[in-house]
């Protein structure tokens, strides 16, 4: 009888775990979203923030962060594919594969505020660039390489064989079956790992505190020759992201309304994560119908 | 008309092209392999040899940089570099924290494994899903709108405390925690589950003698892992915490650790000053730590093996 009052008890305890849990998450979307919604409007979204005075928005923010895990995707895919078609290809077990195990347990274990520190130290101070866009996408790029090898060796490992060893025994080169044999199967679940990454590259700001900066220039949408200061394009501008101003704001800001700011960002932010996440399943399950032709 | 060669000429080519191609594809992703080695070899030289330069350069003692208590770098007369205090800080949010994730993240893994396998996992893995989407600085900002204010009117001190950061860190290496813990659970084999039933023990008897115990090195991996995360995560620490130079007396104390304190004075000293330079030695102790944090890891693994 004693053993199964203390199983009841566990099992009590347990659940209020997975309540506990649960309250946590709904508490803070609820916050998030109840206190955020209410100052998201279509002149928060499409004015450009202010330092000292209140009703600033977060144009240029949200802009920035964008053209920032644009390019840093840009980056981040060719090579994180190219290392994971490495990884899954033509790595020999051996010690120069573990070598590179090693490496990409250690990149993706750094604390992002380490990655910004090497940023800062390479791409800010010995190239002598200053804060930039650039400079903050290539500290991304670190942040975000390691997961996205990760998935393409797993979406690559996970294509079936018998599709490899068929177009092998055909003569087909090696590298001929990756392109069009191994990649277009393991493509849905890269772009779906490649969007989760994306997600969370939105949402990173230490790694961008040192690199991109705390600043944007006046910019001019309607100027687009990359090459100019005012340009929104210029890749060798500061640019303070969406995650960083929430940041700045509440830590260095000077503006009387920092709280509707903040809420209003921190909602943009979350929403736009989740969106992500969103996206990456939907876009996953339809390409995967379109290619397995299932219903 | 006169494109297509003879078939000859066009197998001739083709074969040619494709071992070009052949070549080329294997370069181009070793070069990739290459890149990843590169940046890693090249974020601990150049780290290091610029975390060293506080003690090589500035002839601050290692010593007394690691052990002393008084931090005070502005000061002109004599200027004290201990980081003992944000030393202290670091690991004590990131052992608080693991204290209060770790039964919650296991327990919430057993609860999806164990208790109700079919709807408690369709409800807890989204919502883990989704505790990992939110930002970090999101974390943050809630943590100082919400808890500090809350701890300094029902518990009392500033708010801003190793408590406040304790609690923040928690709810940030929950899901990690949950995720690795669920999968170590899920993946033990069923005839231990089974044996122990027939053996006649209830649920919790098998939980707590079997599985737990059975999962053991697994779920020591998750916690470390989530202790890694704590102990490098700066932006949501920094925003709660309080970031003061002393060493705290108790939790409801404002506090600071290695990654508040690099944020907060790395944008606003000189680089190559003495003061900047401690700061980066602050970030050579992060990237050792987190080089410590992998080799436990591996050591637990290996264990996990040889049983």
């Amino acid at each position: 009888m004693n053993s199964k009052a203390a199983d009841r008890v566990a099992t009590g305890v347990f659940v209020a775990i997975a309540i506990v849990i649960v309250t946590i998450l709904v508490g803070l979307f609820f916050y998030i979203f109840v206190n955020g919604f209410k100052y998201i409007s279509f002149d928060f979204l499409t004015s450009p923030s202010s330092n000292v005075r209140a009703g600033g928005g977060i144009r240029d923010q949200l802009f920035n962060s964008f053209y920032i895990l644009f390019l840093t995707m840009l980056i981040t895919v060719p090579i994180g594919v190219g290392g994971g078609i490495y990884m899954a290809e033509y790595a020999k077990p051996g010690k120069v594969t573990d070598l590179i195990r090693t490496c990409i347990e250690v990149l993706s274990s750094l604390p992002s505020i380490v990655i910004g520190m090497f940023g800062l130290l390479i791409f800010v101070n010995t190239t002598g660039w200053g804060y930039t866009i650039i400079g903050g996408a290539l500290a991304l790029t670190i942040f975000n390489l390691p997961t996205m090898v990760r998935t393409t060796e797993d979406a690559i490992r996970a294509v079936p064989r018998d599709l490899k060893e068929a177009s092998l025994a055909l003569g087909v080169t090696h590298w001929h079956t990756i392109k069009t044999i191994i990649l277009p199967a393991a493509f849905p679940s890269i772009l779906t790992g490649a969007i989760l990454a994306a997600g969370r590259v939105f949402g990173e700001a230490a790694a961008l505190l040192f690199t991109a900066g705390l600043s944007t220039p006046r910019l001019d949408y309607m100027n687009l020759n990359p090459f100019s200061e005012q340009s929104p394009l210029n890749i060798f501008r500061p640019a303070e992201t969406l995650a960083v101003h929430i940041w700045s704001v509440n830590t260095q800001g000077l503006i009387p309304d920092v709280n509707e700011v903040a809420s209003g960002s921190s909602a943009v932010l979350v929403l736009s994560v989740l969106v992500f996440n969103l996206l990456a399943r939907w876009i996953g399950s339809l390409i995967h119908k379109r290619v397995t032709a299932t219903k | 008309m006169e494109k297509v060669l003879p078939a000859k000429d066009r197998l001739l080519k083709s074969n040619k092209s494709g071992l070009n191609g052949e070549l080329r594809g294997k370069m181009l992703v070793i070069l990739c392999a290459i890149i990843m080695i590169s940046a890693t070899i090249s974020i601990t030289i150049f780290l290091g040899t610029k975390g060293m330069q506080s003690f090589t350069k500035n002839g601050i003692s290692l010593i007394e940089f690691l052990t002393s208590t008084k931090w005070n770098p502005t000061d002109k007369a004599s200027p004290m570099y201990g980081v003992l205090p944000f030393i202290f800080g670091s690991f004590a949010v990131t052992f608080l924290s693991a204290l209060v994730a770790a039964p919650l993240g296991i327990g919430g893994a057993i609860f999806m494994t164990e208790i109700a396998p079919s709807w408690g996992k369709k409800i807890l893995q989204p919502v883990v899903e989704l505790l990992v989407g939110i930002p970090s600085v999101v974390y943050g900002f809630i943590g100082l709108s919400v808890l500090v204010p809350f701890i300094r009117e029902n518990v009392g001190g500033l708010g801003f405390s190793l408590l406040a950061g304790t609690i923040v860190l928690s709810i940030m290496i929950l899901p990690t925690i949950t995720t690795i813990a669920t999968d170590a659970m899920s993946s033990l084999p069923n005839h231990l589950r089974e044996g122990s039933y027939a053996l006649g023990a209830t649920r919790w008897q098998t939980i707590r003698k079997v599985l737990v115990p059975a999962a053991m090195p697994s779920l020591l991996t998750a916690i470390i892992l989530g202790m890694a995360r704590a102990f490098g995560e700066a932006l949501a620490v920094q925003m709660v915490i309080g970031n003061v130079r002393d060493l705290p007396s108790s939790i409801l104390d404002a506090s600071a650790t290695l990654t508040t304190i690099i944020t907060l004075n790395m944008g606003h000293t000189t680089y190559g000053s003495v003061e900047n330079n401690t700061l980066w030695s602050m970030g050579l102790i992060l990237l050792i730590m987190s080089f410590a944090f992998i080799l436990l890891i591996r050591y637990l693994s290996s264990r996990r093996k040889l049983r």
